[in-house]
């Protein structure tokens, strides 16, 4: 009897299961690398303590601080009073928690620092075919290597913390095919922006996403991790990309990367993550990538989005949730997003905080000063990434056009540290949520790519990065 | 954890769709280190203003909520983030099932493992629903049915493990544990090692 093929996210959750799923139990599914950090995990730590449990597998957990972090310079735990007592104790906490059931922490003082979801790749401890789970929704972001990679609530970290597994039921599978070449001054940002908006914010629910297609295949890795990180805006559970000669050369001596003859023998079981040519996904979709233009969000959710020369839809202004999103935003249908003023840039977050990102939006910042009355912040995503863009100058770009340069962490993104957008102001930001409030209490967002976000900022309204010279 | 067996409430409606986890709790409430407390942040942002005074026409601060344990809300309720804090926030505030037409992922596990009842619902008893705020609803958890005005009977899906879990009030933490020897041996014969 033929074998039916498998897909790719097949093959990596048939490697991890502990015991088989029934009518009445879920899978027992074996999670090869946790990362934590210190918003999601001191209840799931409390619960240890209260059962007298220790970390089964503190050798596959790896803790930062990244969330309620500032961004201004901290040297030391004296420095946190600007974020605020309860956020200063959190990041005690983590600290406290770490050292007391052995868990290796990359805080202040770790040249290794920085948003969870930019380190695990950086270090190489994300690899092809491995499970991965965070106290984090953007954990997706891992996907981009050919791991399994999924935000988990903070029961689920205490599971994982206990036992190093989770109990699954298995997810269907959804294939993203992505035909032709995205075209200059069109990024990953952009795709993943057009694919939310084709499939919808609940379009992945329940599914793991196979990002496909030549498209998918000429990206980069930091391209790829921008795509996989936004599946979860899409409903997603997971998103993956099967990992090829650009994964292997990116994570080729990296600090945890295996090494020597190691290295032979995992590239070689990495060549077979890749989903068969019989295999079956419950669903598929295609997207043309030659078409896309840059795209921006208009609404307050992912999937609101449109090309960043096009005007406002109105087809759907008989919905009542419609309606209220554009009231929030204060945007018109039929009027184009550049009618509005913005306040503030945002160039950051686990979707677009790498070096490549940076670059992207140096390029188009270059020689341009931020308009007046624009704030532009950019924050690298880690310790590594800031010093790899001050080597080559980008800090340079960034502070001569007016722009702040500052520390890594998760930032504007969620506006957890301090770092917020102003009640009522617009700001174009390359992070991946604008619900309601998320940026601070009022604030409006308006997602974009880093080449987006850094013409808006040099225009002052939302603008086309292919028109700046 | 205590055992859910069974929800007598009137309904409170937010018919908005896509409620994302962001206005379940904002961001700025998650510096607690506590699992209690969570419950005066609960759509904090639509339930005051600005000035931090009471927005009067959000429906859970209309007098009829008081008491309301069943939320009923639009399609794709809970998205965004995995905060368990948005589930810790509404059974704080005393919310103990949410109805939708569909609730996203990590929000409908977490539920579940904090006696929250996420129920999905066709879409013309959710519309039903949305149009009739304040009727009386009975949830049985075991017999996974949701009676309407006592006459009602609509049937919904929850996993028989979350259920057993739920009606026991067993957390799911013990039923790993007795799997540590099966973990074991998994970890021992791996072809490789993480």
């Amino acid at each position: 009897m033929k074998m039916r093929g498998l897909t790719l996210f097949e093959k990596v959750w048939n490697d991890h299961i502990v015991a088989g799923e029934t009518p009445a139990t879920p899978a027992v599914l074996y999670v090869d690398l946790h990362l934590i950090h210190e918003v999601t995990t001191p209840q799931a730590f409390a619960l240890l303590h209260e059962r007298g449990l220790p970390v089964r597998r503190p050798d596959l957990t790896l803790a930062t601080m990244d969330h309620s972090t500032p961004t201004t310079p901290v040297f030391s735990f004296k420095d946190l009073a600007v974020v605020g007592e309860s956020a200063a104790r959190q990041i005690a906490q983590m600290e406290k928690n770490c050292k007391d059931f052995g868990i290796e922490l990359l805080g202040f003082e770790s040249e290794a620092r920085g948003i969870v979801h930019v380190i695990g790749p950086e270090l190489g401890a994300t690899q092809p075919g491995k499970t991965i789970v965070c106290g984090d929704s953007h954990t997706s972001t891992h996907g981009a290597f050919g791991a399994l990679a999924f935000g988990i609530g903070t029961t689920e970290v205490g599971h994982v913390l206990a036992t190093q597994c989770l109990l699954q039921r298995k997810p269907r599978t959804l294939s993203i095919e992505v035909t032709g070449q995205l075209a200059e001054g069109v990024c990953a940002k952009d795709l993943i922006l057009a694919i939310i908006g084709q499939i919808g914010v609940d379009g992945g629910t329940g599914h793991v996403l196979e990002f496909r297609g030549p498209a998918i295949s000429s990206m980069g890795m930091e391209a790829r991790m921008t795509i996989c990180n936004m599946s979860i805006e899409a409903g997603a559970r997971a998103g993956m990309v099967a990992p090829d000669d650009t994964t292997f050369e990116y994570l080729h001596d990296r600090p945890r990367s295996p090494k020597g003859s190691e290295w032979d023998r995992a590239v070689a079981r990495w060549r077979e993550l890749v989903s068969d040519p019989e295999a079956r996904f419950d669903r598929s979709v295609s997207i043309d990538a030659q078409s896309l233009e840059p795209m921006v969000t208009f609404g307050t959710n992912p999937g609101m989005v449109v090309g960043v020369n096009s005007p406002v839809p109105a087809d759907d202004v008989a919905d009542p949730s419609f309606r209220k999103a554009l009231e929030y935003m204060r945007v018109e249908p039929g009027k184009p997003l550049s009618a509005n003023q913005v306040d503030v840039v945002f160039v950051g977050s686990c979707t677009n905080s790498r070096l490549s990102d940076l670059q992207q939006a140096a390029d188009v910042l270059k020689g341009h000063k931020v308009a007046a009355g624009v704030r532009m912040l950019v924050v690298p995503g880690s310790v590594q990434v800031k010093k790899a863009a001050e080597s080559i100058g980008l800090d340079r770009i960034f502070i001569e056009a007016g722009a702040e340069w500052r520390e890594p962490g998760c930032s504007m993104c969620l506006g957890m540290n301090g770092d917020i957008v102003g009640n009522g102001q617009l700001c174009v930001s390359t992070s991946n949520r604008n619900f309601e409030g998320r940026q601070g209490i009022g604030a409006r967002t308006i997602l974009a790519s880093p080449m987006t976000a850094a013409a808006s900022a040099v225009r002052g309204r939302v603008a086309d990065p292919r028109t700046i010279e | 954890m205590q055992p859910v067996t069974t929800i007598h409430s009137r309904t409170i409606v937010l018919a908005t769709r896509d409620i994302d986890t962001d206005q379940i709790i904002p961001a700025r409430y998650l510096t607690s280190t506590e699992r209690q407390g969570f419950g005066k942040a609960l759509f904090h942002d639509l339930r005051y203003d600005k000035n931090g005074d009471v927005i009067a026409d959000f429906p859970l601060n209309k007098p009829e909520a008081a008491g309301c344990e069943v939320l009923v809300a639009g399609n794709n309720f809970g998205c965004g983030s995995s905060r368990e804090h948005a589930p810790w926030a509404m059974l704080d505030y005393g919310i103990r099932a949410v109805i939708s037409t569909e609730i996203a992922d990590i929000f409908r596990n977490n539920a579940l493992k904090n006696g929250l009842i996420p129920i999905v619902v066709d879409t013309d008893t959710h519309a039903w629903l949305l149009e009739h705020p304040g009727v009386e609803v009975d949830i049985d958890v075991r017999a996974a049915k949701l009676t309407i005005t006592g006459d009602r009977e609509v049937h919904f899906q929850i996993d028989a493990f979350a259920r057993f879990c739920l009606v026991e009030g067993i957390d799911q933490l013990g039923f790993l544990q007795k799997q540590l020897e099966a973990i074991q041996i998994f970890e021992e014969k791996r072809s490789w090692k993480p």
